[in-house]
């Protein structure tokens, strides 16, 4: 089997296997499914610019944020429906992400990080400064008649289920293309030495750019979809621990692979429902994970798995 | 009262602002000067400041100068010894690679922040001050028959907050001379000119970095414990000051020790005088902008030299 097939059956059968488990898990689980699915979907955006073209951005909340408020502040204001609206919160992340990338790319390394960081920061508090419309930290609950899209009532837990794993397969297989694409192997090459990839002719300015808007949209994307699916628009998921979250993600399950973000996900997820059930500091883990991370599995859990097992993948 | 007054009074509370600022950007800076590593939990070695300043001054009954004293002691020297343990034991596994001590230090920000969440509680706890005296403060006018001096209603200050910006000065003029004028500065400032060289000449390149680790963490948490008679301990409160330290920080130039100064004070003085006349989250929002276009437009901030 060559290498092209083995990634393919990976991503076809990690499909597949998402579908069956919707038929043998618990409800309680499927219900859990459906959200790991949606924020792998941020995760997948967010290693397309971390994993792929080695940009560090603690500001990917902004263009969460931005999917998000762009769908549910055009339903509540304007009041339009499903996808006229989810086509805005595309937009609004298309659009910030190309503005702040354009800005945020004329820094790079550590400064990169803080300006990113402080962007999403003034995201944060503008959302919180109009409170009088996105009602700030409490949010605003997205009517359950708008969350109907080309006759699927997206608020019944087969819909949400069946749209979330449409959704993720959708952004799985693109990216999955993408990266093995000459595009993605241009960003690789950025990644791993802008200098030469300059040297080679390559235009690393605009690659990178377009590695922020690509990622900023698929995080918006997934913002879009998480207001859609589970019914709330607040500012909580525009705050720094939502930039934090899709970079720990991505790092545990494994920075540069295609199937790593989905088992970060999954893998913090389960993490962080089983100890605060136990005690009410479930970040706690989070810190201690991250620290035992950068220690002992810089790669990850899909990249060490890759290092020592399977070589060939994706 | 009249603007004069009033400006007088928000500049002073500026004052405030601008001396605990100083403490707490210039801990970040140093580490950041001399060991090129950006450390996000610094806000919580603040808050650890903080919270072991409660611990001793509810531990020691009596007057509460005795307990303040001890804390203004003991807190940044645990603080600082934990800072250092924690650069030893993961920093320094790590090489200082940036990206990985970012991702660590976040680790560490958690850590320390839900520790105390688990061990202090939600709820914030006040201390008391050493002396906590109202002065009042005159104010001149000139008017109809000269220069007239009165005392405007509400104009004052309390004698805890002149002590702070006092002891903020003290401290950064100790903390000049150690790194001008003695052999440990020498250490330190060879170590951030070249690290190998300052190794080929028997510096021991690993202990300075852990100290200076320790002691970065050390002076944010002098800074809390002068600011926790004002405000409370709380296991939150890291958050504003790391921003704010942040932004100093980048504002003064990476690295620069007199930039970080200047910053501190044009920063505190501003964010005191605008937040007593505007909206703090308009206010918020415009100065987290300024900041990131210094940073676009001028990476090497104010008073920093390009590299």
């Amino acid at each position: 089997m060559s290498n092209t097939q083995r990634s393919n059956l990976l991503h076809l059968g990690t499909i597949a296997l998402l579908a069956v488990a919707f038929f043998i898990l618990p409800t309680y689980h499927v219900g859990n499914l459906s959200r790991i699915m949606v924020l792998a979907v941020y995760a997948i955006g967010y290693n397309f610019l971390f994993g792929y073209t080695g940009l560090l951005s603690l500001g990917h909340a902004l263009f969460f944020a931005a999917g998000m408020y762009g769908l549910g502040l055009s339903m509540e204001l304007f009041d339009l429906t499903t996808a006229p609206a989810l086509v805005i919160g595309l937009a609004s992340a298309l659009v910030i992400s190309a503005v702040i990338g354009f800005l945020a790319l004329r820094t790079s390394g550590v400064s990169f990080m803080i300006v990113t960081l402080m962007f999403a920061q003034a995201g944060y508090l503008t959302i919180l400064y109009f409170g009088t419309y996105t009602r700030g930290d409490e949010g605003f609950v997205i009517q359950q008649a708008d969350r109907v899209l080309f006759g699927v009532d997206l608020s019944s837990d087969t819909g949400r289920y069946f749209a979330a794993l449409a959704l993720f397969s959708a952004c799985f297989l693109a990216v999955a293309h993408l990266v093995q694409s000459p595009f993605g192997r241009t960003l690789v090459a950025i990644r791993e030495n802008e200098e030469r990839a300059r040297m080679l002719g390559y235009d690393t300015v605009t690659h990178k750019l377009k590695a922020v808007i690509i990622s900023g949209t698929i995080s918006g994307l997934a913002g879009a979809a998480y207001a859609l699916l589970f019914g709330y628009a607040g500012a909580t998921f525009a705050t720094v621990q939502y930039s934090i979250f899709p970079l720990l993600w991505v790092l545990l399950g494994g920075a540069g692979t295609t199937i790593g973000p989905l088992i970060g996900v999954i893998f913090m997820f389960y993490l962080i429902d089983l100890s605060s059930s136990i005690t009410s500091a479930y970040m706690l883990i989070a810190g201690v994970v991250l620290v035992l991370l950068t220690l002992f599995a810089p790669q990850g859990l899909a990249g060490e798995l890759r290092k020592r097992v399977f070589k060939w993948m994706p | 009262m009249d603007f004069g007054p009033h400006l007088l009074l928000a500049s002073l509370e500026g004052a405030v602002t601008a001396a605990i600022l100083a403490l707490t950007a210039m801990g970040l800076s140093i580490v950041f000067g001399v060991m090129r590593v950006v450390n996000v939990a610094h806000g919580e070695f603040y808050m650890l400041g903080a919270v072991i300043a409660w611990w001793v001054t509810s531990l020691i009954g009596g007057h509460p100068a005795i307990g303040f004293v001890l804390a203004l002691g003991i807190a940044p020297l645990v603080v600082g010894f934990l800072a250092a343990a924690a650069d030893k034991l993961i920093l320094q596994k790590i090489n200082y690679d940036p990206d990985r001590t970012i991702v660590a230090t976040i680790g560490l920000l958690y850590i320390i922040q839900q520790t105390t969440l688990m061990t202090f509680g939600p709820d914030a706890r006040p201390v008391q001050p050493p002396f906590n005296t109202r002065l009042a403060l005159p104010w001149f006018e000139y008017g109809e028959g000269g220069f007239a001096m009165f005392w405007p209603w509400g104009l004052s200050i309390t004698s805890y907050k002149l002590f702070v910006i006092v002891a903020a000065v003290a401290i950064l003029t100790t903390l000049w001379l150690l790194i001008t004028r003695s052999k440990i500065g020498l250490i330190m400032r060879a170590t951030q000119l070249d690290s190998e060289t300052a190794l080929a000449f028997g510096v021991p390149v690993d202990r300075v970095y852990m100290w200076v680790f320790g002691l970065g963490a050390g002076l944010a948490a002098v800074g809390a414990v002068l600011v926790v008679p004002i405000q409370q301990a709380h296991y939150l409160m890291g958050h504003d000051p790391l921003l704010l330290a942040f932004i100093t920080v980048i504002i003064g130039g990476l690295g620069s020790l007199p930039g970080t100064i200047i910053a501190a004070i044009l920063i505190g003085m501003s964010d005191g005088i605008i937040s007593v006349f505007f909206s703090p989250t308009l206010a918020k929002i415009i100065a987290t902008l300024l900041v990131a276009m210094v940073l676009v437009f001028r990476p090497q901030g104010l008073l920093g030299r390009s590299t």
